[in-house]
């Protein structure tokens, strides 16, 4: 499986595989003895059962609505949201509302088209881990994450917009 | 005007390694080519027809004296001696070669220009009135509310992959709007309401393009401390909501229309109840601090100079013509709002050469502050010219081609660059401005028909506003052959007005013509205070149609 980078740039070992969406009259199929990312719906739907386990948890798909899960975030390990093309930019929002408006505090990871030129705005938007596309060199994603030493905008990573720091 | 705090300088600089880096990535063969095509035109920089094009923002049409000189240089030493003025008040360089951009944007970075989020679907440059601050209708001066957007804006980590571009413009008068703000994405109108309270009327939903639309109001008064939370609240219902699976249906406005503009506002008033007290919401103070770049130059007690300019006007009737057409009153007495049309027959609307850009710095230095602002109709300003120096300036000007005394008229053409430099152009735009130019070529003529725009675009994309113009050219492709269609009746003002098509296209030799039979319509049914446009809202577009199609 690719490494994963964290928002420090480090590099880590993976540990999660991405469940994919079951075909319709399929059910999930949930590798035996893996951290597993299940379609966040299903969790819903089988939140009974799945709750409380360190080693489920869920991913968003670009056009879900992250407001499903409000209220029960900080019982996932783990959520991860779906760049299907990385100029999709709908992942962005949905992390934003699940660190500021859902108050998610655990894991919170990028997965699919996910390069290396748009990982310092989703650092910024509120991910911390990040499944860089095999192709592209993962050695770059430390400078990658880090390129821009300050922004004008308050976001997760930020109280203080610049128009607040300049008056202080 | 703003001045770049080491804040700005860092992120600009910033920028410039970044782009250097990807275009490096790029060549390499790092970066496939729809992976790098986002990232330049993030930096202003497309692949057209001929040759890569760089679209240079000027934050709402403001350029300080060092700036226009530095184009002028950078068009000589990396492209031909021109640029383009846009209708988005910015700068465009036809030639530039893509490995000398990342220089380019660094020698602009060095004079506070940058090419940041001018093309892509990202927020572009907000733009807003070329008399902001020198005018005496306005509610206050619009530019530090442009500045704090475009702060905003830049980078903002949320919002630089939306499902299509998406434009801010803001006005402050109540009588004018030279901002075009209900064609935008949002349009923001600077308002009081009844306890006096300054805030914003919001328009969203307004643009050109394949399906025209004029911005509904979506919120009647914004306070203004308000800005920036109900302007996240806005982008990131659209960001999510607006369409993505059909490039021509991704604008806002396509989704304000799909939810109803009730529909679009509840959605959005939703979100903005979660944030609008965040730390993006604005303070007085940080309001001030932009308002404090944007002070008065230091002008001279002055009385008007009337009795002079009488006189002058009396001794010379060009000069009498040029003051009626392309000089505005100013808010301050004994000062001028001066226009220099970049409309001169036979030359591109809004081209001009690495000299005239030098001149035109020589004479921001001379006459106005050292400052210039570029117009949406592709002309400049000389915003604060002593009366009593008018005359001088207008000598100057005639020889450096910026002194047609059309502003507003038939002849002041708004033009997009066309088939001759666009590759999604159905025809040539350029030598139907000129046909046009020609065949009107009758000052007193013009004067006497009025305020008359006249847009032309070459194609469906709408970059030169043919919409809204009170006569609106679309160039068309019928079986390979260049046509043109013509609409009536638009507007982009306060009544803004989407023009309506007047029947089947011409040939391009017959438009001087077919314009000149929609002038005589005018002429003929007109009353005495009448302009076009009113002319042609009370007979419709039939006696029009009837004459032309005769
Ligand atoms: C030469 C290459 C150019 C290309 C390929 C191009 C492309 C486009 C396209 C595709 C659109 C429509 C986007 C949409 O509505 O979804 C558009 C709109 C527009 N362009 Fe251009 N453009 C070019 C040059 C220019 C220039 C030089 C100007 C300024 C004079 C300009 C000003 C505009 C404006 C104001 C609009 C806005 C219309 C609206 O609000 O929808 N464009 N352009
Ligand atoms: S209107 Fe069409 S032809 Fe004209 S510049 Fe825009 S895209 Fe090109």
């Amino acid at each position: 499986m690719p490494d994963i980078i964290f928002r420090d740039g480090t590099v880590h070992q993976n540990q999660w595989v991405v469940v994919p969406r079951p075909d319709a009259g399929e059910s999930l199929d949930i590798p035996e003895n893996r951290r597993a990312l299940i379609p966040a719906d299903l969790w819903l739907a089988g939140r009974e059962h799945f709750v409380g386990k360190a080693h489920i948890g869920v991913w968003f798909d670009s056009h879900d609505e992250p407001e499903i899960l409000a209220g029960h975030v900080n019982e996932l390990p783990v959520i991860a949201v779906n760049f299907p093309k990385f100029s999709d930019g709908r992942g962005y929002s949905i992390a934003r509302l699940l660190r500021e408006r859902f108050g998610y505090d655990n894991e919170l990871r990028a997965i699919g088209d996910v390069l290396l030129d748009q990982l310092q705005f989703m650092k910024r938007c509120g991910f911390d881990t990040y499944e860089l596309r095999p192709d592209k060199d993962i050695r770059k994603a430390a400078g990658a994450l880090n390129f821009f030493s300050q922004g004008y905008q308050a976001a997760t990573d930020t109280d203080l917009p610049l128009f607040r720091r300049r008056a202080s | 005007m703003y001045v770049y705090d080491e804040h700005d300088r860092q992120m600009v600089a910033e920028r410039v390694a970044q782009f250097r880096d990807q275009t490096q990535r790029a060549l390499a063969g790092e970066l496939a080519e729809d992976e790098f095509l986002p990232l330049r035109l993030q930096n202003g920089l497309y692949v057209q027809r001929l040759a890569p094009m760089l679209r240079i923002c000027v934050p709402y049409g403001m350029l300080r004296s060092v700036q226009l000189r530095r184009l002028a240089r950078i068009t000589r030493d990396y492209d031909k001696g021109y640029a383009h003025f846009t209708t988005r008040q910015n700068v465009q360089l036809n030639w530039p070669a893509l490995e000398d951009v990342p220089d380019i944007l660094a020698e602009l970075a060095e004079v506070e220009m940058h090419a940041n989020q001018t093309s892509g679907n990202c927020i572009r440059n907000t733009t807003t009135d070329q008399f902001a601050g020198v005018q005496s209708d306005e509610i206050t001066d619009p530019r530090p509310y442009c500045e704090i957007i475009r702060q905003w804006s830049t980078f903002h980590p949320e919002f630089a992959f939306l499902p299509r571009k998406f434009k801010v413009a803001v006005n402050a008068s109540e009588q004018t709007d030279r901002a075009a703000i209900r064609l935008h994405d949002i349009g923001l109108q600077i308002v009081r309401n009844d306890a006096g309270d300054l805030g914003f009327r919001v328009h969203v939903g307004g643009g050109l393009g394949r399906t025209p639309m004029v911005a509904p109001v979506i919120r009647e008064f914004l306070p203004e401390l308000d800005l920036l939370t109900y302007l996240e609240a806005i982008l990131r219902v659209y960001n999510r909501y607006g369409r993505r699976d059909n490039k021509f249906k991704a604008r806002i406005k396509i989704l304000v229309k799909a939810l109803t503009p009730q529909g679009f506002a509840e959605k959005v008033e939703a979100e903005w109840a979660h944030i609008r007290d965040s730390p993006t919401r604005l303070t007085p103070e940080a309001i001030q601090r932009i308002q404090a770049y944007f002070t008065e130059p230091a002008y001279g007690e002055l009385d008007n100079a009337s009795d002079l300019l009488a006189q002058q006007r009396f001794e010379n009737r060009a000069f009498d013509q040029w003051l009626q057409h392309n000089v505005d009153t100013h808010k301050k007495p004994g000062y001028a709002i001066v226009s220099l049309t970049m409309k001169k027959t036979g030359t591109p609307p809004g081209d001009v050469t690495d000299k005239q850009l030098e001149q035109i710095a020589d004479l921001a230095d001379e006459f106005s502050f050292g400052e210039v602002r570029v117009t949406h109709q592709q002309n400049v300003v000389l915003a604060d010219v002593r009366q009593d120096r008018l005359l001088e300036l207008w000598q100057l000007l005639g020889p450096m081609g910026f002194g047609t005394a059309n502003l507003n008229t038939l002849t002041d053409i708004i033009c997009c660059p066309g088939g001759d430099f666009c590759a999604l152009a159905n025809a040539k735009s350029i030598p139907v401005a000129e046909a046009i130019q020609r065949r009107f070529d009758n000052l007193d003529f013009l004067y006497d028909l009025g305020e008359i725009n006249l847009n032309i675009s070459g194609c469906m994309n709408a970059c030169g506003h043919h919409h809204v113009g009170s006569i609106g050219v679309l160039g068309v492709d019928k079986k390979g052959q260049e046509f043109y269609q013509i609409s009536l009746g638009g507007s982009s003002q306060h009544d803004a007005s989407i023009g309506k098509i007047l029947g089947p296209s011409f040939a391009r030799d017959e438009m001087p013509d077919v314009i000149a039979k929609i002038i005589d319509v005018y002429v003929n049914k007109r009353t005495a205070e009448e302009t076009f446009l009113d002319t042609y809202r009370r007979v419709g577009i039939d006696p029009f149609k009837e004459r032309v199609y005769a």
